[in-house]
């Protein structure tokens, strides 16, 4: 019917030269617009490429990639503890931010009480809100020393630690968490929040407590709406870089809770001021290595809403 | 499974259910510590380095000031210039993608770009944006290269927010419209575009928080540069640190302490009015 409609309400208008060719250039105006974020994507893949790829042929693939050896004056690029510290680094992150995230979400979404729940929502919007430098500012004033002081009571016996002053893998491990902390809670929340009312009741029904509901129905339920929020949480941690820079010492090390390290974004950021020829070659060597972990997370990211749901954060 | 646990279950005290309970209510007590730590910490060491001198020099080792009106001044300016190019955009592509695109390969295509493009770091859009708009368009470091290179950063959250908004005007309107004679266009300015408005301040008002956090993607673009500008036109072409650069760049070298927990109280009240806007507005929507 709709169309049909169209069609005539066109003709009418079809006898104005003027108007079709107003009609026609807007046309065109809003496909130019529609295909920005293609153009976009699409430009972004391609010099990522472009400009990563010049260092695998160089150095060698394998070497690039493989060798544990960072010594950019030495000529040596190999960025296997780089890559291992963002995996490992996220990994943990998640570990850690995960699990709070999640069942602060349940609170939110079942047992916040409504005075409660007016001071808790809004935090976890503030959190999402500060800028990631300010993040990691107060890491390097607050968390580092605090690190410092126990990696000195840990290692005090030991002859081979190297002591970071607190700047570690660590320090970064926490900063992540946090940071990943308003994605997991929102998208949950969400996700708890859809739970059709009749499973809740009819787990009331048939006598179960509120938490039983909550670990044997609710959250089983929620699961792929959970797995998301995971999965946008991965997203997050791993191409984070202004908030875990001052925090992570800034060495090659292999990734060690008390050792020092590069991530692959913090590895770029802070090198790319004065880096040059094969040295600058490398770092964006590591910006497609990031770029293919980011795109294979969104892979995920796009099955996982395909199967179930809308995207919810942002 | 389910049945056999729950007849099981007396209404007496369940010592599993106080555990979990007891972890639920400290979770979240961890996550409300953590923001209420980080407000006061930030309030209290960065409010005594907060002046007028402060708000209104630039830095300079000659007058010995170390103000941020020069940081202050880029982030509206590289905030308006962003805005000016991705608000048409952005409104354009929601326009195509709800008005005119048939549900096809095309949407799905434009649909799925849009949610990648919200998916890639800052850094990597730092990157990006400084070969192809630094050094292929020969931009260099500028702020226009940083409003272009945060124009695609914003772009996902203009269309989609807009998306939403289009969404909701009835479709007897469009058809009643059409119905009148009206041309695609016209239905579009009289029609669409009005009922989005709300949509369009709420995705204006979140892309302004995105740019005024941002850092990383800007380091490389935007430069770190810290003077006043002479000419509003041709600031454009000139190097500037937004005020995260600018803080970034001041705890990095280790200077200025005080003046970084003052930008940080800066940037926390920007952040507050931003959420208190939205909130303000969505729930106007709500009513409205």
């Amino acid at each position: 019917m709709p169309g049909k409609m169209k069609k005539s309400a066109f003709s009418i208008i079809g006898t104005s030269k003027t108007k079709s060719l107003v009609e026609r250039t807007m046309k065109i105006v809003f496909f130019v617009c529609g295909s920005v974020a293609v153009l976009a994507v699409g430009a972004i893949s391609v010099y990522m490429i472009i400009s990563g790829a010049p260092i695998f042929s160089k150095v060698g693939f394998r070497e690039f990639l493989f060798s544990p050896v960072w010594d950019p004056n030495a000529g040596k690029f190999g960025i296997l503890n780089i890559i291992l510290t963002s995996l490992i680094g996220t990994f943990l992150a998640v570990l850690i931010g995960v699990p709070i995230g999640v069942l602060t979400a349940v609170f939110l979404a079942e047992l916040a009480p409504k005075p409660l729940y007016r001071i808790v929502r809004p935090a976890v919007e503030l959190l999402a809100g500060i800028p990631s430098v300010i993040y990691g500012f107060l890491g390097l004033i607050v968390l580092v020393p605090v690190i410092a002081d126990i990696e000195l009571a840990v290692f005090k016996n030991s002859a081979t630690h190297q002591f970071t002053g607190g700047a570690s893998l660590l320090a970064a491990v926490i900063v992540l968490a946090i940071m990943i902390l308003p994605t997991v809670i929102n998208v949950s929340e969400s996700s708890l929040r859809a739970v059709p009312a009749e499973y809740r009741d009819a787990s009331f029904g048939v006598g179960a407590t509120h938490i039983q509901t909550i670990f044997k129905v609710l959250i089983p339920t929620a699961k792929s709406g959970i797995l998301t929020s995971i999965v946008l949480g991965i997203g997050r941690a791993i191409g984070e870089a202004m908030a875990i820079i001052l925090v992570a010492g800034n060495v090659a090390n292999f990734p060690l809770p008390f050792n020092s390290v590069k991530f692959l974004t913090t590895g770029i950021v802070s090198d790319m001021n004065y880096a040059s020829g094969v040295h600058r070659e490398a770092l964006f060597g590591m910006g497609l290595v990031l770029f293919v972990f980011v795109m294979v997370v969104n892979i995920i990211l796009n099955l996982l809403l395909k199967n179930g749901g809308e995207r919810v954060d942002k | 499974m389910l049945i056999n646990s729950i007849t099981n279950t007396n209404r007496k005290f369940r010592p599993k259910d106080f555990v979990l309970k007891f972890l639920i209510y400290f979770c979240a007590a961890v996550t409300t510590a953590l923001l209420a730590a980080i407000f006061i910490y930030i309030l209290i060491k960065g409010i005594p380095s907060i002046n007028w001198k402060f708000l209104s020099t630039e830095p300079s080792n000659l007058k010995q000031t170390v103000g941020i009106l020069p940081a202050i001044i880029n982030t509206l300016y590289i905030v308006v210039l962003t805005l000016i190019i991705a608000v048409p955009v952005g409104i354009g592509s929601a326009i195509f993608l709800s008005e005119y695109a048939k549900k096809g390969k095309l949407v799905r295509l434009i649909e799925f770009t849009t949610a990648t493009l919200s998916g890639i770091p800052s850094i990597v859009y730092g990157l990006f944006g400084a070969i192809f708009f630094g050094t292929i368009l020969h931009l260099g470091y500028s702020l226009l290269t940083g409003a272009l290179t945060l124009t695609i950063i914003v772009l996902p959250i203009i269309i989609r927010t807009t998306q939403e908004a289009i969404k909701t005007v009835p479709q007897i309107y469009r058809e009643g419209a059409l119905g009148m004679g009206a041309t695609k266009w016209y239905m579009i300015r009289t029609i669409i575009l009005p009922s989005a408005v709300p949509g369009i301040i709420t995705s204006v008002i979140l892309s302004i928080g995105r740019m005024v956090g941002e850092s990383a993607a800007l380091i490389f673009t935007a430069g770190v540069g810290a003077e006043l500008p002479k000419n509003i036109f041709t600031h454009m072409m000139h190097s500037g640190a937004t005020l995260t650069v600018q803080m970034y760049d001041y705890a990095s070298r280790g200077v200025n302490y005080g003046q970084v927990y003052a930008i940080a109280v800066v940037l926390m009240i920007i952040v507050l009015g931003i959420n208190t806007l939205t909130k303000y507005i969505s729930s106007k929507m709500k009513k409205g």
